[in-house]
């Protein structure tokens, strides 16, 4: 049994454990979830380290049958791309029970039930190689999240959980239809030997069929990441959320849209996807415009970040659809912003939340008077989010915009727009909430971090320096892993032959240049 | 005297589960006359005992297979596949009905026996060979589910549901019935493989179109059965006003040996002709899910959703029949598996929380289940996400299959069409498991007694059984790929 195997099936025994753990007993609940989700956490770590990054292919790998007819696999491996998403997903499992901890008081156990599995379901999403298995882990991920947001969620939550749940599903069954498309011309799931088939011309795909096929994988990625227009479902599940269900919403599972992207879309039509490549990122730039002027304007916290995220993730897009380097590298570096930049904001909204039982904006104010230091994380996190160098954003939105200007510079120029877009909504938000005056009700409720929140915190926060200052400890097996995604699909080899030829030294090239 | 005028005993061996079905159906009876209400969990008890041993029977069966009375029937591994799924349905039913019968005061062997003749009726449907033979078993299957609709015969619904069920029934079987002699009148036989010789011969005094219309009467009957749009409109009425348990028999047993008999005729006899009636199954199967579906969505009562549901459901395997190959079949006999398991898990629950005369059957009188009894809200929530078809569910793949058969024979746009309706069909699951977990408990739930034993057991083996096919499906579908070769 390999690692990786190991940090999926944790959460699944955790899963089945809590199953068996008596209701009236939330503390024990409480703290077996923490466990597992520990342990999990620290054998993923075991998977960085030990991730070797001048590797090719896939890493800690497993192959067998689950089903012999038709053949599917239970294949699993992970690159320079899966590690760091797994990473994420251990890192802030954890979090998210720390931040439930005492917000959740009914139905305990069924919500850490629920959390494990979602964590089970995102982490096979990241490493599965065969695209049944894929599929299946992508379903897996939707049930457990349908609950957290319906169960524990805000007054609005069963419309918010109903509209997540079928805006996806809808999504995904056509993604199912491409699946055993490819089944029947190929006669396997086995993704590697897909992508072997059809570079050796075993299996080749008229523009027509491809357009369709690749449609079909679009589409159901485009509604996860999600993309203008398809964003809807997207602000009323993160404000109607519990907490920790926004912050593995946002943080993770938004990334699955994108990392299918990545993954699937492009390297298995390449031709579709260089041809789709113009609209979609306008939508990607129209996302990223649309979604910071909407945040501006927005009376509600979570809502005013969950609108930031469609902003953001058009950056990610419009890495991904410039097919260059620069450009992917900046789009899997901001994933990982993301997911702690924005997880962060939620996890502080939730806090402000949990003392003043309110999201509205204009509740708030003068609150660096009564909580100085919850008052600074916020601040470090609105800076990371909206990209002050030295801290983590600045280096994804560096090199998408980079790499964008690669491919075209007028789609460089409209993106910039976004950035400065977002210093304006964030500081604005942060300045009504923060400063001022401080009303009665703030002074009484709202109070300084406590231990338990500090530590639910602090790691991301290390997390936005460290990646802000550092990148040489996460960049290369991204840029690894991206090399060969444009190699699969044939792109770009013009911008990756003029940097230096080891991916490893493109990265230090990359961050020599900064 | 011919010389196979009295059937040889490994004939009788082959047809051991029907020999056994009818004794312990008739015990039944005449215990009933004997006893009357007082020895209730009996009749219960014998007709468990009797579907057991039929189970063993058809299990060993499938080991010595064969034709039987002169070719009328035949024991094959389809029919066994088919027959194993009936009993275990009518095996579920039973242990789903314990508590609803003393409930209602109806502790009777009367039901029971119905139920054995019943599925002795549908045994006989999925091994026929022979279009007579095949009347025989629908009809005697048909006329048992009429009085079983009907069996609370002080209630007004019960005997609704009763009478439009027979009307329809047999007014469809009427269409069935001249299907089979139009067809005897330009082939000379009934008997399906001398039928598919006549049709592959080409002779020219067998005209085409009387040959497609007589295709097509077969299937306007068989459709009812299978409750295919536009031939569904009974469904939602029937199954709403029948006891609980026994909408959950007939949503599934009736309707999984009608797609065998239809199955069987359509890819033997008529498969000469399959370009010809796929165009007809291919828009039934569309008109199906998406009737089925769309008129689902608004409902509030459970039973009647689930039948709306049921004939969505249809739909899905007649998508699998469209396909017209060996995979089409095996992927419907699965479906129909998968489904017969996750529906009558969900009937059962229905059954359990419905009360003294089926007072709680609205959406609504399941919120705050998961709160009263988390249990039940859990097994009920697996048969529903089975039924969307969320993986690791036997549901799950039972799509699958479908739909890779379907692409395989290029039915793409059914395909299409097909996945984007099960996308609008997890509306309405999903309400359900919306009020039950996410509402604050209802009179309903609080009134709800512990599960008894016959029911848990009711529910917690379909739920087994689709976790199964959900994590291991390829067991069953190998047993059905192999079954899907029909004699020809």
């Amino acid at each position: 049994m390999t690692l990786l195997n190991l940090v999926l099936a944790l959460p699944a025994c955790g899963f089945f454990a809590l199953l068996f753990v008596p209701r009236d007993k939330p503390q024990a609940i409480r703290g077996l979830a923490i466990a597992v989700a520990l342990i999990t956490f620290i054998a993923s770590i075991g998977l960085a380290t030990s991730f070797e990054s001048g590797g090719a292919g896939m890493q800690f790998a497993t192959d067998v049958i689950w089903i012999p007819s038709p053949e599917i696999h239970y294949h699993v491996g992970i690159d320079g791309l899966s590690l760091w998403l797994v990473i994420l997903s251990t890192l802030l499992t954890p979090i998210c029970i720390l931040v439930s901890w005492r917000s959740i008081d009914k139905r305990v156990k069924e919500f850490f039930a629920f959390l494990l599995l979602l964590e089970f379901g995102l982490i096979g999403v990241f490493i599965s190689q065969d695209l049944f298995l894929f599929y299946v882990f992508w379903e897996v991920s939707l049930v457990p999240m349908y609950f957290l947001i319906g169960i524990w969620g805000h007054e609005r939550r069963i419309y918010a959980a109903v509209k997540f749940f079928l805006f996806t599903m809808a999504g995904s069954v056509l993604m199912l239809a491409g699946v055993i498309y490819i089944y029947n011309r190929a006669g396997t799931f086995d993704y590697a030997a897909i992508l072997k088939m059809l570079a050796g011309s075993k299996i080749a795909f008229t523009s027509g069929q491809e357009m369709l096929l690749f449609l079909a994988f679009f589409i159901a990625f485009a509604i996860k990441v999600p993309l203008f227009p398809l964003h809807t479902w997207l602000p009323d599940a993160h404000v109607e959320a519990p907490t920790a269900g926004s912050v593995m919403l946002a943080s993770v599972m938004l990334k699955m849209g994108t990392y299918g992207l990545l993954r699937f879309c492009v390297p298995l039509f390449p031709e579709a996807a260089r041809r789709c490549a113009p609209w979609i990122i306008v939508l990607a730039i129209i996302g990223i415009i649309y979604g910071a002027l909407v945040a501006m304007v927005q009376p509600n916290m979570k809502k005013l970040v969950a609108y930031s995220s469609v902003s953001h993730l058009g950056f990610v897009v419009l890495g991904i659809f410039s097919f260059t380097q620069l450009g992917l590298d900046g789009a899997v570096y901001q994933m990982l912003n993301h997911g702690i930049s924005t997880g962060a904001l939620f996890v502080l909204v939730g806090y402000l939340y949990e003392r003043r039982h309110s999201l509205a904006i204009t509740d708030f104010g003068g609150v660096a008077t009564p909580a100085p230091w919850l008052s600074t994380i916020f601040l470090i996190t609105t800076l990371a989010s909206i990209g002050l160098p030295t801290l983590n954003n600045f280096v994804g939105e560096y090199l998408v915009l980079q790499g964008a200007a690669q491919a075209n510079f007028k789609w460089a120029v409209f993106a910039a727009i976004g950035v400065i877009l977002s210093a304006c909504y964030m500081l604005w938000l942060y300045q009504r909430v923060f400063y001022g005056d401080t009303p009665e009700a703030v002074t009484s409720h709202v109070h300084d971090l406590s231990h338990r929140e500090w530590a639910a915190i602090v790691p991301l926060v290390a997390m936005m320096v460290w990646m802000g200052v550092y990148t040489p400890s996460f960049l290369p097996p991204i840029t690894r892993a991206n090399a060969a995604i444009l190699d699969q699909s044939r792109m770009n080899v013009r911008f990756r032959v003029s940097l230096p030829p080891a991916p490893l030294l493109t990265a230090r090239e990359v961050s020599r240049a900064r | 005297m011919p010389a196979d005028f009295f059937p040889k005993s490994v004939e009788l061996l082959r047809f051991l589960p029907e020999i056994v079905l009818t004794i312990v159906g008739t015990l039944l009876m005449v215990l009933e006359s004997i006893g009357g209400q007082r020895w209730g969990r009996l009749y219960g008890n014998l007709s468990l005992a009797g579907l057991a041993g039929a189970l063993a029977a058809a299990i060993w069966a499938y080991g010595s297979p064969g034709p039987a009375f002169s070719g009328m029937m035949i024991a094959d591994g389809f029919g066994a596949f088919f027959r194993i799924l009936v009993i275990s349905v009518g095996i579920l039913t039973v242990l789903a009905s314990y508590r609803y019968l003393g409930r209602e005061g109806v502790d009777t062997g009367e039901y029971h026996a119905l139920i054995l003749f019943s599925i002795m009726g549908q045994c006989i449907m999925v091994t026929a060979n022979d279009l007579i033979m095949i009347f025989i078993g629908l009809e005697i299957s048909s006329i048992a589910s009429y009085v079983l609709a009907g069996y609370l015969r002080e209630d007004k619904r019960n005997n609704e549901s009763a009478l439009k069920y027979f009307l329809l029934g047999s007014f469809a079987t009427a269409f069935l019935l001249y299907g089979i002699a139009w067809i005897y009148g330009l082939t000379k036989s009934t008997d399906l493989t001398v039928i598919r010789g006549v049709l592959l011969s080409h002779d020219a005094t067998v005209s085409p179109i009387l040959v497609a219309v007589s295709a097509a009467l077969m299937l306007v009957g068989l459709g009812f059965k299978v409750s295919g749009a536009p031939f569904q409109i009974w469904a939602p009425d029937v199954y709403q006003g029948a006891p609980a348990p026994v909408s959950a028999f007939m949503s599934a047993a009736p309707k999984a040996a009608a797609f065998a008999v239809l199955l069987r005729i359509f890819m033997t006899a008529f498969a000469p002709i399959g370009s010809g009636w796929e165009p007809l199954v291919w828009l039934s199967a569309l008109l199906s899910m998406t009737i089925g579906n769309f008129a689902a969505l608004t409902q509030s009562n459970v039973k009647r959703l689930l039948a709306y549901s049921s004939i969505a459901h249809a739909g899905y395997v007649l998508v699998a029949v469209a396909a017209r190959s060996e995979t089409g079949t095996a992927a419907a006999m699965f479906y129909l598996a998968a489904y017969a398991l996750m529906n009558v898990g969900a009937f059962a629950v229905v059954t359990h929380l419905s009360g003294k005369g089926e007072r709680f059957v609205g959406v609504d009188d399941f919120a705050g289940l998961a709160e009263r009894q988390p249990f039940t809200a859990a097994l009920l929530t697996i048969f529903l996400l089975s039924l969307i078809g969320v993986p690791l569910t036997g549901g799950f793949f039972g799509k699958f299959y479908i739909f890779k058969a379907a692409l395989e024979s290029h039915l793409v746009w059914l395909t299409v069409l097909g996945l984007l309706n099960s996308a609008v069909a997890a509306y309405y699951y999903l309400r359900i498991l919306v009020v039950m977990y996410m509402h604050e408990p209802s009179e309903a739930a609080s009134a709800a007694e512990p599960l008894s034993t016959g029911l848990k057991a009711a529910l917690v083996l379909p739920a087994l059984g689709t976790f199964f096919l959900g994590i291991f499906p390829s067991a069953l579908l190998i047993f059905a790929g192999k079954s899907a070769v029909l004699v020809r």
